[in-house]
């Protein structure tokens, strides 16, 4: 098990495309690291190049302390389970285990331990004879990580491991990549372009958009304090509503007045209560436009929101569309002249076709216009 | 479909294949048939003393130009140049094919456009050429000339064959492998070897039938001792002594051809496969 650090990594193809345009990151001796983002933003490339399948442009890659930017794939101690789970057509379940420690020369009582250690823990025993066109897509899937598993790696790399599974079997893999990973505690570095993987796995996330990290930090920082408009709406389902507001100090408060409803005919002006005021003079002191970000579920009605009244506030709002999800109901709202979307109480919409939504401003987070970077969050 | 179409559907496949069959029918019934037989009798008739002995004249006594030994030791000749050159070129085609797909390289693109260029450069116009190397090297007049020509030539085919099936392999395979600490060498004999078996045949069918069937490199390239049977069967059906032996001429064509048919029977399904099938299940 080894730590990982990326310094200052870039990647020029021979044709000039920059891929990555300068990458850091640091994670400690078995957490686990979510690469996630659009396609074409790098992230696979970055895998490949911490893998040794690339090589390096610029910058420096090190495991455990070591650069290991010229070491050869075999030498860096990693294992990777690929998307297509690349298993090896012409053997069978163990010989594809057993290729790598072959190639180590590990001797033969060894490797059967290894097999039978890592077929218990992945309960693929049944498994061992067959090849790999006699199995299933969840059964494949184990098997590609039993394999990784067989090299006892410093680190474990996964490229979208999930993706090519159906949408229940995802969820079921998903729980017990994270379940391994808490039994054995071995440093990850996981690729995803799905954002709920991403938030359910992952200690650290690295959010990327075109060969940069737009934000790198945990979970919950990631979702609560999303450091661009970006990392907003790319994180979470649905995405962070972003209102076009206007800021003003109210006795002595600070306010966002927004527009209601589609045709903009209503106004409302809500405080907006654990912002330090302070910073924000220059700001208010224009009357400055702000994009105001709320998390749909801090967009809700009066039933759910207990608990938040102190720092709430009220609308009337009518609703364009509901669409029941089952546990809630997502409406789409007009608010500052775009889409919102607002989690509710199945029953807060029933037969309705205006809703009381109670606003928890103090979950809001406010970002500037025009550079679409955050400003200021609310603090608790 | 009902019962007119159906039947005018099989008279035409059959008239088809009889039409096909007829000359391999016509080279088979005088083979087997004595001189005086085809003489007087029909071309068609079936012979009604059949005998082996112009199959025996051909293979071992039939004179080709002044040596009378039959067709066998140039038979033997063009199996010693065909083996080694289907199975040489055959396997370098795959390294190619392999190195091209999985081992990307500055100019592999240009490589393999030039590669295909060669598959459309007539024969012809590489024997000068090719004359003046072969002997500058040494190896004129010898079955190793003969082996070296035809593998060059294949190339071009095999490294086709070979590229386009393991284009379909997956590249995450080869990444696996890599990380599994297997070489370039390694990789391509233990995970692309093993899944090659349909455009293996196919390469060495279409390879066979090339090299044994060729007449042009034979009777350029080949020395007196190393000349492939299609020349000596040349040879053979234009050295007359006084009688024109039409059924020892028609052996000696279907001993040429044998092989080439031997390969088809033996391994044509494999050819259809091969050029059918999608490289790797899952």
């Amino acid at each position: 098990m080894a730590s990982l650090g990326i310094h200052n990594i870039r990647k020029v193809y021979p044709n000039g495309v920059e891929v990555l345009k300068g990458i850091n990151l640091d994670i400690a001796d078995g957490e686990f690291l979510i690469l996630v983002g659009g396609s074409g933003c790098g992230k696979s490339t970055l895998l490949n190049m911490i893998a040794g399948l690339e090589t390096v442009t610029e910058g420096e890659i090190t495991i455990a302390g070591k650069r290991v930017n010229d070491l050869p794939p075999k030498d860096r101690d990693i294992a990777m389970v690929f998307q297509s789970y690349a298993l090896y057509p012409s053997m069978s379940v163990r010989q594809n285990i057993a290729f790598g420690l072959s190639l180590r020369k590990v001797p033969k009582a060894e490797q059967e331990a290894t097999i039978a250690r890592v077929a218990k823990l992945l309960q693929i025993e049944p498994l061992l004879d067959r090849k790999p066109a006699q199995l299933s897509g969840g059964q494949r899937q184990r098997v590609a990580m039993g394999r990784a598993l067989a090299r006892e790696p410093q680190i474990f790399l996964f490229d979208e491991p999930l993706s090519n599974l159906d949408a229940k079997l995802r969820v079921e893999m998903r729980s017990e990549i994270k379940l391994l990973h808490k039994r054995l505690g071995i440093t990850t570095v996981y690729v995803t372009h799905d954002q709920i993987e991403a938030m359910t796995l992952g200690d650290k996330i690295a959010v990327m958009k075109d060969g940069v990290v737009q934000q790198f930090g945990t979970p919950d920082e990631i979702y609560n304090r999303p450091d661009n408009t970006f990392v907003a709406s790319f994180m979470g389902s649905p995405p962070m509503n972003l209102i076009p507001a206007t800021l003003s100090i109210n006795d002595g408060n600070l306010c966002a007045e927004i527009t209601i409803g589609p045709k903009g005919s209503g106004r409302v002006q809500m405080p907006l209560t654990g912002f330090d005021t302070s910073t924000l003079d220059t700001l208010t002191a224009t009357g400055a436009s702000v994009l105001l970000g709320l998390r749909p579920e801090h967009l809700t009605d009066t039933g759910r929101s207990k608990g938040a009244a102190a720092t709430a506030a009220n609308l009337t709002v009518p609703i364009d569309l509901a669409e029941p999800t089952g546990a809630d109901t997502l409406i789409c709202v007009t608010l500052g002249g775009t889409r919102c979307i607002a989690r509710l109480h199945p029953h807060a919409v029933a037969g309705r076709d205006e809703v009381d939504l109670v606003v928890d401003t103090s979950a809001a987070v406010l970002f500037d216009p025009v550079r679409q970077t955050a400003i200021a969050f609310a603090s608790r | 479909m009902n019962r007119a179409s159906r039947f005018f559907l099989y008279f035409t496949l059959i008239l088809a294949a009889l039409y096909a069959l007829a000359p391999m029918w016509v080279m088979l019934s005088t083979s087997l048939k004595g001189l005086d037989e085809i003489r007087e009798g029909s071309l068609i008739a079936a012979p009604h003393a059949p005998t082996i002995e112009p199959w025996l004249k051909a293979w071992g006594t039939a004179c080709s130009g002044v040596r009378c030994e039959g067709l066998k030791p140039f038979f033997l000749n063009s199996l010693l140049m065909t083996i080694p050159a289907v199975l040489i070129s055959t396997l370098v085609g795959a390294l190619n094919g392999y190195a091209l797909t999985h081992w990307r390289f500055r100019g592999s693109d240009f490589l393999f456009t030039a590669l295909l260029v060669g598959c459309f450069i007539p024969f012809q116009v590489v024997l000068l050429p090719m004359a003046r190397l072969l002997g500058a090297v040494g190896i004129s007049d010898s079955v190793f000339g003969l082996i070296f020509v035809h593998v060059v030539y294949g190339l071009a085919f095999t490294t086709l064959f070979f590229r386009n099936y393991y284009i379909g392999v997956p590249g995450e395979l080869v990444k696996a492998a890599r990380v599994d600490g297997a070489g370039f060498f390694t990789i391509f004999q233990r995970i692309l070897l093993p899944i090659s078996g349909p455009i293996f045949m196919v390469c060495v069918i279409w390879q066979f039938t090339q090299i044994w069937n060729d007449f042009l490199f034979g009777v350029v390239f080949a020395g007196s001792d190393s000349q492939p049977v299609t020349v000596a069967l040349n040879n053979l059906v234009r050295t007359s002594t006084g009688v024109k032996e039409y059924n020892v001429d028609m052996a000696a064509a279907i001993i040429a051809a044998l092989p080439t048919l031997v390969v088809y029977i033996v391994a044509g399904k494999y050819f259809v496969r091969g050029l059918t099938a999608g490289a790797v299940k899952g």
